[in-house]
Order: structure tokens, then C-alpha cells, then sequence
């Protein structure tokens, strides 16, 4: 059953150049329970897209296309209708938990929250709820007082916080924005798998953005990646890291220094894609990926490719995809 | 440098505050500079068969009791404030910033008596310390601008010192120390350019209270001294014909009023202008 | 044996923290204790650990910017903390340090001339400005930037290419080491890649030394020859970065090796046990007795030494 779907979605801001187009026709829908992992450098548009789906983007900015939750259009929903999603149907953890997290207000009160706004329950039954949630995300009541300040806590724990607070009301999605790239690898393992886990149990649907391959591979089952604002690559994760089509998927995975492999040892350099991410306002016509692709032809620079289809669950969006032959 | 300039007013010319404050601040500074070579009528000049006139063509704001054309008396009074202000501050910054980026660099003793030194001059309410001080040492501009000049010196220190601490957190100071510099070039060469921004707006406002100190004294008879007008001198000279020429006290008082509050929403401007400037830069 | 490029002997570093009430003794927070460690020229060391372990402070008493509060620190045979400081800002220019912020690590007021020019005032020689500007131009066209970026500042360049700056303005004064602190961590994937295999590239050309902190297990395998492991303080592994990651003895090593998500989605890890703690952690015991699934009674009362281990060095009464 689709529980969400994405029809050409645009984001345009005002940046000091003027409105640029941040992201650019974005299509794609989740079903319930399902785990959705969207994979990008800086600047490839994968907070935008989360943002756009909770209407937390600024003021002065322009969407278009449609954002469908349940038969709903989000964007054209008003302001009152828009608080009653956020936090109730989709919520989202954010990437630093030090500044995500109020300092002067309890970590009871911070969760208790979306509690207060969405569920019709009494102070006692909103308690019972906070420390229910704060022991289904590994901060036992017994350990932690619902009256610590988040500077008490860890940056893990202030993480666990922060998904308490997301799942508080039971969403139906639940965004998670780099939850784990200000963390330790250790604790990132464990975040991660408390993620998983309450995903798992309680049927909910999951957005994980990252920009760690590992993480995503771990993590989801469909996964997306976006390269300066437009999706180039989509399909289930074991197709698309198993069998890769687009160079910039496969640029990433060479860039990154493989179990086993040594500068010393083996002689050889990482494999890295050259150039560098083109400025918002430098974007070029046609792939955006072309003056970087060793494969890119004329018709990769005049026009916009459009989706290849691969296999039943993965799509590229590239006129020279990969085959097996020229990957090393 | 230059472009920096450029960068600011680009900036600036989009914000509300800098713009309507800008103007008012700078047709203040323009006017007193023009009292250098122009007035309407040499101010000095007492014309009793002239005295308390209603505006008009010849006198365009009127003359006070002595027969002395105000607008021209207002023209000069503007440089006055500007002087006093501009050295009180020239003071404050001078003593006040060199004494922060030291408390700053110097953590420690120093940093302690230089905190408590602040904290000695901040306890006496600077006004009334001024009115002691001018009572002390005589009556007029130089003893005001000292007087004046004493109090801003703690407040350039703890703004100084406030920003240099948390500049020197950043790593680009370690990567100064790692190349050998020592704690005075690091003040001068890293700490000072990357504090300006907070330096100038400071001094913006307290180039405000400046004028309102001036002022204050001034009306006291402390400040500055005839023949050379001051606003404030004629708010309290205006004060004896309040009933029959109101328009004594209302010009001076708006000209004080009207600067401060321009100087201070161009302080707020400015502010908006380089905070943001200096956040997009990191 | 040749002599060590860098020689750690002994190295404590003690902070103070805040009293709790007025009449307490300060209580003392111990960052590092007894590190040793030997690195020769043209090795790269590695330093691995997570937050909080000490790495960061200890890159900064190898490059002389705080001082241990015992220990000694040799570079080419000279005590950084006992020579006279005219002498140790002298002795600068053969040690230098590429930081981890690319946003922070320049000055954001001063153009690129400025800050890739800074080290060279620890020469001897006092250089003109013209000369200055063209050892500057010469060592930005090395790092891959343009001759002409001296008159820019930082805020036009992206951060691949301001880490790109931060290691030409390493490399001005020519120095033997270089201590890398987490310079990739704030880096894209393949930006990362770039600036990796440039520092691969000076390293071969100049000979140099790197002494590599990072809380990235697989760059660290990439980018070291030898290696050492730091919790809470201590190290409690050492070794060639092979045998190493071959063959992790150390539970706390073992436990960051297998946090490391695989990038192969058909490697689903088996999720670990929940580690839940036998023993608790104590001033004699094993800093490690309360996360480790190996800990036995020994651990309880007994600090473990480093000891040789078949070519590693480990610090673990059940390493196998």
C-alpha cells in the first residue's frame, strides 16, 4: 500500500545569487513499512528533499510538484494542517544532537512535547508515555531522570532523546537526517540499530539520509542517490550497490578506501572522481554530472537524461550507463 | 580593505535600519563639518535688537534670547558633540581594546586585574562620575572628552576581551601557534581584524551615549563652555523662556534626539549587515 | 637502530576540572596516560580512537602547543619542553599540523598569501616579500590550486580545496613531520579520496613523515604503515597496520573494527549481543571492564601492561 509518494518535486531558494533551483523533479513513493535510504554528497539536495516533506524549508523559497501522504498533498496543505503532520504522522531526527536539542529545557518536557500537541492525554498518562518511550530507545528510567538537561548526556544519548521525541506520537515515517555522522562508530552502531529495530517493530516507514555508503547498505532495502539536486540513480539497495549503471554511484564507491586495501602495500592510489561539485549557481545544462564523466558524449551536455530501466527495481538516469565490463 | 567596504554597503544598502540611520548619521556628520567653513551667522555674534525672533526667512529657525541665529548655533553644536564623542571614544578604544586582547591572551593574574579594574570603573555610575570628575579638574570640552572617554575604556575591554576568547578557540589561532607566533602578534595579526566587526558596532553606540553625555554636561554647565554653542548649553538656556519660545528647547532637542536614534539604528544595521557577512564567511 | 624522527616517553596529561564545592581539591581528569610511542622517518603512524580517547591532545604535545604534565617529547633527539623558546620556535618549521575544520583552520580575514606565508616566519632566514610570494605560489600549484588563488581568501573555496590550502601552508617550511589530525573526517567521499592521494603523493615526493589521527578505521588502513590504538588514554594496541586489521587482538579494537558498516548490503551483520556489564570499572581495574565481552576476574584488579603479542603489542590479560 503506498503510504507516500513524491511527483516532481522542485525546490527553488533565494540564495546571493538569486533564486537557484536547489532540487529538480524528484519522483518517488514508499510504501508502509518500508525502508528508503537516500545517499549524496554535500549539496546533492537530500536534506532539502526531507525538509520539503516536513514544510520546514524557509519562507522565501518555491515548491512545486506534489507531496502525497495518504491521499493528501502536503503542500497544499495550510499552516494548521501542516502542524497536525509534523511530528504525528512524519517525524525527524536531525544530525547534531547538541544543537538540535533545547539546552535549557528537560529532556522530559522536550519529548513529552509532541505528546502534548498531538495525543489527548492527561499529565499522568503523558509520564507513563515520555518514560515508556525513553526505555524503548535504551535510556532506562531507572538511569536517567526525566529532569536531565541535555548537556548531562552523551551525544548518543542526546540521540536517543531525539529519536524518543521522533516516534513519540507513532508516526507513520520517520526521517532520519545523517542521524549518525556526528557519532562514534560504536555508538553509531548502536543508534543504528535501535533505528532499525523500532522501524521493524512498530511498522513504520524509514527515510535514512546519509552520505556513508556503509550506513545505507545496513540499513534500508530501496535506496536513492542524488547528485546536485536530481536523483541519478534508484532501485532496491542489493541491485544498486550489486550492479551499479551510473559513474557517480560508482565514482563513490571506488573513493572509498576498501577493507584490506593499503596506500603502502598494494601502491595504489584511491580512485577519485575529478573536479568537484559545480556551485548552486555554476550547475551546467544537460547532466550535471557530465564535465566530471569520462563517458560523457554531446547529448550527455544538451540534455537532462531521463530514466533508464535497468531491472524491475532499479532505474539510472544516464545515456552511457555502466556495464560490468568497465568496472574494475 | 577597499573591497570589504564595497562588500558592506552592498549589504547595508538592503537593510532598513543601516539605510534610514546611515542617512541620519551622515547628514549629522555632514553638517558638522560644514560648520568648519560655513555657518548662516557667525555664532558668536550677540544681536540683542534681534533676540527671540520666530522663524522666518532671514533667521530660518528663529534667534534665542541673545539674538543668536539657532539653526547656525545648531550647525556648530553638531561638531562640538561629534568632536567630544569621536575623542571619547578614540579613548576608550585606545586604552580599552589593547587592555581586552591582553586579559584574553594572558588568561590568569592579568586577566583577573584587568577584570577587576573593569569592574571598579563600571561601579560608579558613570554619569555622576563625569559630573565629579569635570567638577574636579574645571569645566569644559577637554575635561568632558576625559571625563567622558574614562567610562568607555571598561566597556571596549569586556566587549574586546569577550570576543578575543572565543576567537582564540578557533583553529586557525592554533595553526598561528603551531607556526611560532607568540601571544602579542597572534593579538595584533589574527585576533584584532576578526574582532572589528564587534569593535565597530560598539562604537557606534557608544558614540550615541557620547552625544547624550556631552549633552547631559553641557546642560549642567560642566561641558562646554561659551562662546562655542552646544545643544545641550541651549536646552538649558532655553529652559528660563520655556513658556513664550518653546522653540528654544524643541530644536536642540530634537537635533540630540533625532541623532542618537539615527546613530543607533545604524549601529543596529551595521550589525545585521557584518554578523551575518562574518557567518558566511566561516 | 636509527634514531626516531619523534620519541613519546612517558606522556601524562592531566586537566583540572571544576571544584564541586568550595573547599575540594580540584579534581583531575587524567587525559593521557603513559603514552610511548616511537615514529621513524617516512612512516605514517596512525592513531586511531574515538572521542574523548586523547588523540587530539596528544597531537598537541607532539607539536609543542601543550605541555605534558610529565613525559618527555623528543624530535631529532631535542626535549620540545626543555629547550629555550627561541630555539623551539626555530625548530618549528620541521614540524607542522593540517587540522581537521577546513571552515576553521584559516583565518577568515586574511587572503591565502597571508595564511600559506604564516609558518615561514620561523625561519632563520628573513625572506623578502616577493620571495614569500613565490615559495607560496610554487606550493599551491603542488597542491593542486592555482598560482593566481594568492590574492583570494577562504570563504571562495570549498572545503576540499581550504584542506587543500591548510596542507600547502603545512608544507611551506618543508617540514619531516606532519601531524594530520582528523584533516578527512569533515570531508565528501570522494573529496576525501582526492586530498588522500595528494598526501600520498608529498609523501613520497619529500619523504615524509605522518603522524595520522583518525576515528576512521578503513582510511587509517588505507593511509598508514603502522598503527596504534587509544582508549580513554591508554594504548591498548599497537602494531603494524597489517597485522593489525588482520588479526585485532584487542577487544576494543575488535569492537571498532565490527562497528564499521559494510558497504556490501548482502553482509546484513548479525546484531551483537547486548554487552551487558559484569564488572565494574574501577581505578585498578582494565579501563575497558565495562564494554568488554572478555573481561574475567583478573581484569577486575589488575590494569593491564602493554605486552608483546606476536609482533603486536596489546595491553589485555585475555588477548588471543
Amino acid at each position: 500500500m503506498t503510504l507516500l509518494k513524491v511527483q516532481d518535486l522542485c525546490v527553488t531558494l533565494n540564495t546571493s545569487h538569486g533564486p537557484q533551483q536547489v532540487i529538480s523533479h524528484i519522483n518517488f513513493s514508499m510504501n508502509a513499512g518500508e525502508k528508503l535510504g537516500i545517499v549524496g554528497e554535500s549539496g546533492c539536495g537530500k536534506s532539502i528533499t526531507a525538509l520539503a516533506m516536513m514544510s520546514l524549508l524557509p519562507p522565501d523559497s518555491k515548491t512545486s510538484g506534489k507531496i502525497i501522504l495518504e491521499g493528501r498533498d502536503i503542500l497544499t496543505l495550510n499552516s494548521k494542517e501542516i502542524c497536525s503532520i509534523r511530528g504525528n504522522r512524519i517525524g525527524m531526527i536531525f544530525q547534531e544532537p547538541m544543537t538540535a536539542l533545547n539546552p535549557v529545557q528537560q529532556i522530559g518536557a522536550q519529548i513529552s512535547e509532541s505528546i502534548y500537541l498531538h495525543m489527548k492525554l492527561n499529565q499522568k498518562q503523558t509520564i507513563e508515555r515520555v518514560k515508556e518511550l525513553m526505555d524503548k530507545v535504551g535510556l532506562p528510567v531507572s538511569r536517567f531522570g526525566l529532569n536531565l538537561y541535555p548537556h548531562q548526556l552523551s551525544g548518543g544519548q542526546r540521540q536517543r532523546v531525539m529519536i524518543a521525541m521522533a516516534i513519540a506520537c507513532n508516526p507513520d515515517i520517520l526521517i532520519a537526517d545523517e542521524p549518525t555522522t556526528a557519532l562514534d562508530v560504536t555508538v553509531q552502531e548502536q543508534i543504528l540499530d535501535l533505528i532499525r529495530d523500532l522501524a521493524d517493530s512498530s511498522g513504520m516507514a524509514l527515510i535514512m539520509i546519509s552520505h556513508d555508503l556503509g550506513v545505507i547498505a545496513q540499513t534500508t532495502q530501496n535506496v536513492m542517490v542524488m547528485y546536485t539536486g536530481s536523483i541519478v540513480e534508484m532501485g532496491s539497495t542489493v541491485d544498486v550497490f550489486q550492479n551499479m549503471k551510473h559513474p557517480y554511484t560508482y565514482g563513490l564507491f571506488s573513493a572509498i578506501p576498501h577493507a584490506g586495501s593499503s596506500a603502502h602495500l598494494c601502491r595504489k592510489r584511491l580512485s577519485s572522481i575529478p573536479g568537484q561539485v559545480p556551485e548552486l549557481h555554476l550547475r551546467p545544462r544537460g547532466c550535471n554530472f557530465a564535465d566530471r564523466c569520462s563517458r560523457a558524449s554531446k547529448m550527455c551536455k544538451a540534455k537532462d537524461p531521463v530514466a533508464t530501466r535497468v531491472s524491475d527495481h532499479h532505474q539510472v538516469w544516464c545515456y552511457h550507463p555502466l556495464k560490468e565490463e568497465d568496472k574494475q | 580593505m577597499f573591497r570589504t567596504l564595497v562588500e558592506v554597503l552592498r549589504h547595508g544598502l538592503k537593510n532598513r535600519s543601516f539605510v534610514i540611520g546611515g542617512t541620519i548619521s551622515l547628514l549629522f556628520f555632514l553638517v558638522a563639518f560644514l560648520s568648519y567653513f560655513w555657518t548662516p551667522y557667525p555664532v558668536e555674534d550677540i544681536n540683542i535688537a534681534d533676540k527671540l525672533l520666530k522663524p522666518s526667512s532671514r533667521y530660518l529657525l528663529g534667534t534665542d534670547h541673545f539674538g543668536r541665529d539657532i539653526l547656525s548655533m545648531l550647525i556648530k553644536g553638531a561638531r562640538n558633540s561629534v568632536i567630544v564623542a569621536f575623542v571619547a571614544i578614540g579613548i576608550g578604544i585606545g586604552c580599552g581594546v589593547p587592555l581586552g586582547l591582553t586579559a584574553a591572551a594572558q588568561k590568569g593574574w592579568m586577566d583577573e586585574l584587568i577584570m577587576r579594574f573593569n569592574d571598579f570603573t563600571f561601579a560608579f555610575p558613570s554619569l555622576i562620575s563625569a559630573i565629579m570628575i569635570t567638577a574636579i579638574l574645571g569645566p569644559g570640552s577637554v575635561n568632558s572628552i576625559i571625563a567622558i572617554g574614562i567610562f568607555n575604556v571598561p566597556v571596549f575591554a569586556r566587549v574586546a576581551r569577550g570576543a578575543a576568547l572565543s576567537i582564540w578557540k578557533r583553529e586557525f589561532i592554533l595553526a598561528a601557534r603551531s607556526a611560532g607566533k607568540g601571544p602579542f602578534r597572534i593579538s595584533v595579526e589574527h585576533i584584532l581584524p576578526n574582532i572589528s566587526s564587534m569593535l565597530i558596532v560598539q562604537a557606534t553606540i557608544q558614540f550615541a551615549l557620547g552625544i547624550l553625555a556631552e549633552a547631559s554636561l553641557s546642560y549642567l554647565g560642566l561641558g562646554t563652555q561659551p562662546p562655542m554653542p552646544s545643544w545641550g548649553k541651549m536646552l538649558n538656556e532655553a529652559q528660563t523662556f520655556l513658556h513664550f519660545a518653546p522653540q528654544l528647547a524643541i530644536y536642540p532637542g530634537l537635533a540630540i534626539a533625532l541623532t542618537v536614534m539615527g546613530l543607533n539604528l545604524f549601529g543596529d544595521g551595521l550589525r545585521d549587515v557584518l554578523d551575518p557577512k562574518l557567518r558566511r564567511s566561516r | 637502530m636509527k634514531q626516531p624522527l619523534i620519541k613519546i616517553e612517558g606522556v601524562y596529561k592531566d586537566y583540572q576540572l571544576p571544584k564541586k564545592y568550595l573547599f575540594q581539591k580540584a579534581p583531575v581528569f587524567r587525559a593521557l596516560h603513559g603514552i610511548n610511542l616511537e615514529l621513524h622517518k617516512g612512516e605514517s603512524f596512525g592513531i586511531v580512537g574515538e572521542s574523548g580517547c586523547g588523540k587530539s591532545t596528544l597531537a598537541r604535545i607532539v607539536m609543542a602547543l601543550d605541555e605534558p604534565t610529565s613525559g618527555t617529547v623528543l624530535f631529532d633527539g631535542q626535549d620540545l619542553f626543555k629547550i629555550p623558546t627561541a630555539e623551539l620556535r626555530h625548530l618549528r618549521r620541521n614540524f607542522q599540523m593540517v587540522f581537521q575544520d577546513p571552515y576553521g583552520s584559516l583565518n577568515p580575514r586574511k587572503n591565502i598569501l597571508g595564511i600559506v606565508a604564516e609558518p615561514l616566519d620561523t625561519l632563520k632566514e628573513k625572506l623578502s616579500f616577493s620571495q614569500k610570494k613565490e615559495r607560496v605560489a610554487k606550493i599551491l600549484v603542488e597542491v593542486g590550486l592555482n598560482a593566481t588563488d594568492t590574492d583570494k581568501f577562504p570563504h571562495e573555496f570549498s572545503g576540499g580545496q581550504r584542506q587543500r590550502i591548510a596542507i600547502a601552508r603545512a608544507l611551506i617550511t618543508r617540514p619531516s613531520l606532519i601531524v594530520a589530525d582528523e584533516s578527512v573526517s569533515a570531508l565528501d567521499v570522494s573529496v576525501q579520496a582526492q586530498v588522500l592521494n595528494l598526501m600520498m603523493d608529498l609523501q613520497e615526493k619529500y619523504n615524509l613523515t605522518y603522524m595520522f589521527i583518525s576515528h576512521d578505521l578503513s582510511v587509517v588502513e588505507y593511509v598508514t604503515d603502522q598503527v596504534a590504538v587509544i582508549y580513554m588514554g591508554q594504548i591498548v594496541e599497537q602494531g603494524t597496520t597489517k597485522a593489525l586489521f588482520q588479526r585485532p587482538l584487542h577487544p576494543y579494537t575488535q569492537t571498532l573494527l565490527r562497528a564499521v558498516p559494510d558497504v556490501n548490503p548482502l553482509n546484513k551483520k548479525r546484531k551483537n549481543k547486548l554487552v551487558i556489564p559484569q564488572f565494574e570499572k574501577t581505578t585498578e581495574s582494565c579501563p575497558f571492564i565495562d564494554r568488554c565481552i572478555k573481561a574475567t576476574k583478573i581484569c577486575v584488579n589488575n590494569a593491564p601492561e602493554l605486552l608483546e603479542n606476536e609482533g603486536q603489542l596489546v595491553a589485555c590479560f585475555n588477548a588471543e
